[in-house]
């Protein structure tokens, strides 16, 4: 059980922003931290890892004050057993597969073995390699077992599958959900991806302006209460690929929109003054709607 | 014609390197990560060298190591050091007058590195030594490798430092840019181009060298 009180002042785009979380987080479960950029998830992270002072509070874990700012200790991250994923991986470049599991094993002993986490995560055949020549999702299969070789109690991800393919990122969530089962980690994520919240975890705080503002299981989080816009209105931004004119006397209209092409026949007058190569915003609520010119 | 003075001079840009390296590296580190108080002060006086005529620290040089001023003449009787018109004098020099091109690429290649290198071996309990040896240092390999060809490369052609505090004592003091100046003077030309044929060579071939490696090295990380 890790227990925290934290606050820090932080400065995000639109000035100051004070940083106020209270958590408590049991052993072996799999809590979440969502909410937009800049709401201080990363900050949170990494006070908990002692990579940033807080301005005060306490962090007390399996019995062990790690932060106290009024006794004025401060635990060092290295020995507060955590295993740590971070945004970019950080893995050692100089190092293979296997040397980056070794340096980061050391000398302890009692962890799960390497050739088991090698296995577990599918990188047998990858171990002599350097991480540059990897993938994405192979670099971070590499992150993930280097930070579980410890056997941590506590594993970190900062949205660890933000960059994958679909295909990728699903599998790595099974793989996380199979090694945290087998080790009983802890498991403290931050993500964006609503899907990937439901896969993994138990339990999810939304972080806004650096308070955690609502929390409960995915379902209380997500279903209970959609935000109005998503449920009777719809919204596509993107570029405008193509404009069609149709039998019909309509247009027919493709936007790209992230990763995505979208097709939608619309009234000739909506799109008279947009061309192709405008970046678009197309919304509809339920019978009426309209397409406006963003840029 | 000897081929003493050129021999004298890689003896000192080797010497100058091995201490720049020693000194440098923990200096840059400081620099890159540290935050402290009089961090612009230290950054300027590094860098001071590559403004500063030589002259001017050969003039300051020769004043501060004089046996006739105080702090010349506590060295020559307390530890029986004198830096005038001596190797071990051209060494302090020349450490000085190299320090920035062994600092400034080494703490570039600091700074170039992601932090989160440095906060994972942090989070696996590793000493900074211990990340210094085996993260961070081998990942920055063409930096250390442009501070040490820079440190050798200046302290081989460096000349008003010397003139000002080492003079021309054969074996001693008397590297090859002095040989060279010296064969001038004297109108000696044939010796003058032996030398600087030398040293125009050598040095070419350093750096070659230095670009290949360091070309080959980026290419194969994919850099």
């Amino acid at each position: 059980m890790i227990r925290a009180q934290l606050s820090k002042q932080l400065r995000d785009a639109e000035g100051k922003m004070y940083l106020q979380v209270d958590l408590a987080i049991e052993k072996g479960e799999r809590v979440a931290l969502f909410g937009p950029s800049g709401a201080g998830k990363t900050s949170t992270l990494r006070m908990l890892a002692g990579l940033m002072e807080p301005d005060a509070g306490f962090i007390e874990a399996h019995g062990v004050c790690w932060y106290d700012s009024k006794t004025k200790v401060r635990l060092k991250p290295g020995k507060r057993n955590i295993g740590f994923v971070f945004q970019d991986f950080a893995l050692f470049p100089n190092m293979t597969v296997l040397e980056n599991l070794r340096f980061a094993q050391g000398g302890t002993k009692n962890g799960p073995s390497i050739s088991e986490l090698l296995e577990v995560m599918e990188l047998g055949a990858l171990q002599h390699r350097l991480p540059g020549v990897l993938s994405g999702g192979q670099q971070q299969r590499v992150a993930v077992a280097r930070a579980l070789v410890t056997e941590p109690d506590m594993l970190m991800l900062d949205e660890p599958l933000s960059a994958l393919d679909n295909d990728t990122r699903s599998r790595l969530q099974d793989y996380l959900r199979q090694v945290q089962g087998q080790f009983g980690t802890t498991l403290l994520f931050i993500s964006h991806d609503i899907g990937e919240l439901y896969q993994l975890a138990q339990r999810v705080l939304v972080m806004e302006r650096g308070l955690i503002i609502k929390e409960g299981t995915p379902e209380q989080v997500f279903l209970g209460a959609m935000p109005h816009d998503t449920q009777d209105e719809f919204t596509v931004t993107g570029v405008l690929l193509k404009k069609e004119f149709n039998m019909e006397g309509n247009f027919t209209i493709t936007i790209a929109s992230q990763s995505r092409l979208q097709t939608f026949v619309v009234h000739q007058e909506w799109v008279a003054e947009i061309e192709v190569g405008d970046q678009i915003q197309f919304s509809a609520v339920l019978s009426d709607p309209k397409i406006m010119k963003i840029s | 014609m000897t081929w003493e003075p050129l021999l004298l001079t890689f003896k000192l840009a080797a010497v100058t390197t091995g201490i720049l390296m020693l000194i440098g590296t923990p200096l840059a580190y400081g620099l890159a990560y540290g935050r402290f108080r009089g961090k612009p002060v230290v950054e300027a006086l590094v860098s001071m060298p590559l403004v500063l005529p030589p002259t001017v620290l050969g003039f300051y040089f020769l004043l501060a190591f004089s046996p006739q001023n105080l702090f010349g003449q506590w060295l020559n009787d307390a530890i029986g050091l004198r830096l005038v018109f001596s190797f071990t004098g051209l060494v302090l020099a020349s450490v000085i007058y190299s320090l920035p091109f062994m600092v400034q690429p080494l703490q570039s290649g600091f700074q170039g590195l992601s932090n989160s290198l440095r906060e994972a071996a942090q989070l696996m309990g590793k000493s900074r030594w211990e990340t210094l040896i085996h993260v961070l240092l081998p990942n920055m390999k063409a930096s250390v490798l442009t501070g040490i060809v820079l440190s050798f490369a200046h302290t081989v052609g460096e000349f008003g430092v010397v003139l000002m505090i080492g003079g021309s004592i054969p074996g001693q003091t008397k590297v090859a840019s002095i040989a060279i100046y010296e064969q001038v003077e004297a109108m000696n030309y044939e010796a003058a181009n032996l030398y600087s044929g030398v040293l125009f060579a050598i040095t070419f071939f350093i750096l070659l060298l230095v670009y290949t490696v360091n070309g080959q090295f980026l290419k194969r990380r994919g850099i």
